[in-house]
């Protein structure tokens, strides 16, 4: 009986073992063989117990804003959004400001355009995709609104497997900080094509010039370096809220649900024991 | 399937009922009263945990579709949609993408289960065919739901995988073009990939009650693989085995929550976050994870065998390493159901399962170098247990004596002839 008992106890361990290396196989998906090892941020929507700063959020706004915009879309962003609980939280009366400092065209209205309200989603820079690949030596910059979550990072093994039970989410933020902070020269070897730079985290060029550079940007207030390293880390955590606006939301729901099923389980546990108590089974 | 019921109507209308539609009665016989083994361990709840995440698949993808729109123009946008503006909408739709995964965790716990315990052997072979024909459903509709978000790599897995069945001579193409409403994937595929992912999981679900069915004829296996021999092994499905399942379901339930709250895309690829682009080919097309073995195996094929072409070959494997299944009660010509009692069954049953490990991990790499030859390998292997170790073991091997009944594995010899008595 006891042999059996040890025997069945090391099928157990076997068995999750197996199941714990199978749902831990997908990430091993994207090997990028060229470039540089990405250097992992410390986000601070990062982890179990991670929410956005808000004042990043806000300065991630401003960079994108006065920089990105220029090029990239956001397109399923709302101005709305930018006064919403768990996102940069501009007041109500700054978002409309905001809003209505841009304009909205539409051939339906009686002169094409308006002012645009809170409602309105971001207007994207380019009319057509044809106009934006045109101002863009033949590249399309990405819409913004899911790009944070569309890219990831490669990790060695087992570094990915761990990152099951840390709740690692945080490749998309991480790609796009250390690609933006790492622009350089290209080897002697290799000729770039007209209107690309090269960059070392990619280990290619790229359509897009390096957008940001130390004091480009000044921050309001004091206090928050003006350097690229921190302009890099703004704007991908503002990515991040843009393409996983619920995050927040969503993990403190988790708690509760988590806590809850604990409980549940402790007691159905119990019951089930006392329901047994009397079999030999 | 009867005569376990004490049910006994009582007052007028519930008889009155009985006589004409006794589903109470049927109920509390197949629910309540019905006969299960005592000794069935915690492998024996994943039938539940299945059942439970099928109810939980078929109602957040009700919901799903109130807001989905089948258009390749649209889909993506529809499904951020979901996530962004609808109520709770991160969470269903986290719930029906995790759910997907969990569905095939548990269900590969329930197949190795049934692999190890024998549950395959008569008198049950219909009853695990049925589930090998679940488990073919499954992936059919796991895999047309994977495409309607219409990403990257929605998008190049139904490339991928349609152009799978160009490769069957004559009829291969006639197929594609039905499967893909045309000749590339588009609208049409998207479409017509909706329809059935909406349709599958309720066929599904009939095949359940079936597979539930032709479990209750012979009633469950257990873990010593010997019939039971009266009332004494058994106990009835309620309380005992109701609670020990709802148990193990808010267990299960406790992973499948850590993933939806705090890690809801971990389990997927980030290039379906990029909308799907016919024009521009992922660097690396992998499938989802619980189709990766299937996959190692479809590629491991990259050679010719006489008239029988490398593409042509992989879908034979590919198509054969299911169909397979089919025939195990009949490769495994053992009497002895249990692994517990086959000490030369289990080595080779674990290799198995490590090997089925080892063409999971390669599904996901690139096929080069030392991968293809360790794809080959274990897709031999694959191949091998089924049709040459199981047939060969079950013919030489001396199994270990068998307890002579349920109860007296539980409670050793005296004690089990003592309680008869
Ligand atoms: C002058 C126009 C321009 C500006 C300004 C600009 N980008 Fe880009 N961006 C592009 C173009 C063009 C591409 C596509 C590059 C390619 O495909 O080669 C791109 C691509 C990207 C990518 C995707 C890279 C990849 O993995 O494919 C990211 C991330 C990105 N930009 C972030 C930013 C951020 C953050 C800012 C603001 C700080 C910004 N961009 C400002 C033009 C711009
Ligand atoms: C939606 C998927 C499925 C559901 C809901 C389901 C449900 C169940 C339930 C409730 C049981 C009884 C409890 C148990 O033994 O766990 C059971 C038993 C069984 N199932 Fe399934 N099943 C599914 C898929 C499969 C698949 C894919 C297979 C095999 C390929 C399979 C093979 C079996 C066998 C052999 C038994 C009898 C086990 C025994 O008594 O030892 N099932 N199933």
């Amino acid at each position: 009986m006891v042999m059996n008992k040890s025997r069945n106890v090391f099928k157990s361990l076997v068995l999750a073992a197996v199941m714990g290396l199978t749902g831990g196989l997908t990430g091993l998906a994207q090997a990028k063989v060229v470039g540089l090892e990405a250097e992992l941020q410390k986000w601070s929507f990062a982890g179990v117990f991670g929410t956005y700063d808000v004042n990043q959020l806000q300065r991630g706004f401003q960079i994108f804003q006065q920089s990105c915009a220029s090029c990239h879309s956001a397109n399923l962003m709302s101005f709305r959004n930018l006064s919403e609980e768990g996102g940069p939280q501009f007041s109500e009366d700054q978002v409309k400001a905001l809003a209505a400092e841009y304009t909205i065209y539409d051939p339906e209205l009686e002169d094409g355009e308006r002012q645009a309200v809170p409602a309105d989603r971001w207007p994207a820079p380019f009319q057509t995709e044809l106009d934006a690949r045109a101002a863009n030596s033949g590249a399309l910059p990405p819409d913004f609104s899911v790009l944070a979550k569309a890219r990831g990072i490669s990790q060695k093994f087992p570094y990915w497997a761990f990152n099951y039970f840390t709740g690692y989410q945080e490749g998309g933020p991480d790609y796009i900080y250390n690609l933006l902070v790492n622009y350089g020269e290209p080897p002697a070897d290799v000729e770039l094509p007209d209107g690309q730079a090269w960059n070392n985290y990619l280990g290619r060029g790229l359509a897009m010039a390096p957008p940001l550079g130390d004091g480009f940007i000044s921050y309001d207030g004091e206090g928050v370096p003006e350097t690229l390293e921190q302009y890099a880390a703004d704007v991908a955590a503002f990515m991040m809220w843009m393409a996983e606006p619920h995050l927040v939301s969503r993990k403190e729901m988790g708690f509760r649900v988590l806590t809850f099923l604990f409980l549940l389980a402790g007691m159905m546990y119990l019951v089930k024991r006392k329901i047994w108590a009397n079999v030999k089974h | 399937m009867s005569g376990n019921s004490s049910y006994n109507p009582t007052g007028a209308v519930e008889k009155w009922f009985d006589e004409r539609l006794p589903i109470i009665r049927f109920s509390k016989e197949h629910l309540m009263d019905f006969p299960t083994p005592k000794n069935i361990n915690y492998w024996w709840t994943f039938g539940a945990v299945l059942a439970f995440i099928l109810v939980v698949q078929i109602i957040t993808g009700i919901v799903l579709a109130m807001h989905y729109v089948p258009n390749s123009e649209l889909a993506f946008d529809s499904v951020e949609a979901i996530r962004r503006d609808v109520n709770y909408g991160r969470i269903i739709q986290a719930t029906h993408a995790v759910g997907a995964s969990m569905f095939f965790a548990a269900v590969y716990i329930h197949i190795f289960r049934g692999l190890y315990y024998g549950s395959y052997k008569a008198p049950r072979e219909i009853l695990w065919i049925l589930g090998v024909l679940i488990f073919v459903l499954m992936m059919a509709t796991a895999f047309m739901g994977y495409v309607l978000p219409w990403g990257q790599m929605s998008f190049w897995a139904a490339t991928v995988i349609t152009n799978i069945f160009a490769a069957i001579p004559i009829i291969g193409d006639p197929i594609l073009a039905l499967l893909r409403g045309g000749f590339a994937v588009d609208n049409a595929t998207l479409n017509r990939f909706f329809s059935l992912h909406y349709l599958l999981p309720f066929i599904l679900a009939a095949v359940v009650g079936l597979h539930i069915w032709a479990l209750h004829v012979p009633g469950n296996n257990n873990p010593v693989g010997v019939e039971v021999k009266s009332s004494h092994d058994t106990l009835p499905f309620h309380p005992y085995f109701t609670m020990k399942d709802l148990f193990v379901i808010v267990v299960f339930l406790i992973p499948f929550s850590w993933f939806v709250f705090f890690a809801p895309d971990i389990l997927g690829h980030p290039d379906n976050y990029i909308p799907a682009d016919p024009l521009l080919t992922p660097p690396h097309i992998v499938p989802e994870w619980y189709f990766l073995p299937f996959y190692a195996i479809l590629r491991a094929i990259d050679f010719d065998m006489l008239f029988i072409s490398s593409k042509l070959g992989g879908v034979i494997f590919f198509g054969g390493s299911i169909i397979v299944l089919f025939f195990v009660p009949w490769l495994d010509g053992s009497k002895v159901r249990s692994g517990n009692f086959r000490p030369l069954f289990r080595p080779f049953y674990w290799l198995f399962v490590l090997n089925f490990l080892m063409l999971t991990y390669l599904g996901a790499q690139v096929a080069e170098g030392i991968y293809v030859l360790l794809s080959k390998v274990g897709t031999a292997y694959y191949f091998a247990y089924f049709l040459i170790i199981l047939p060969i073991v079950s013919r030489i091997e001396t199994p270990a004596p068998l307890p002579a009944s349920i109860s007296e594995s539980v409670l050793g010899k005296a004690e089990a002839s003592g309680e008869k008595g």
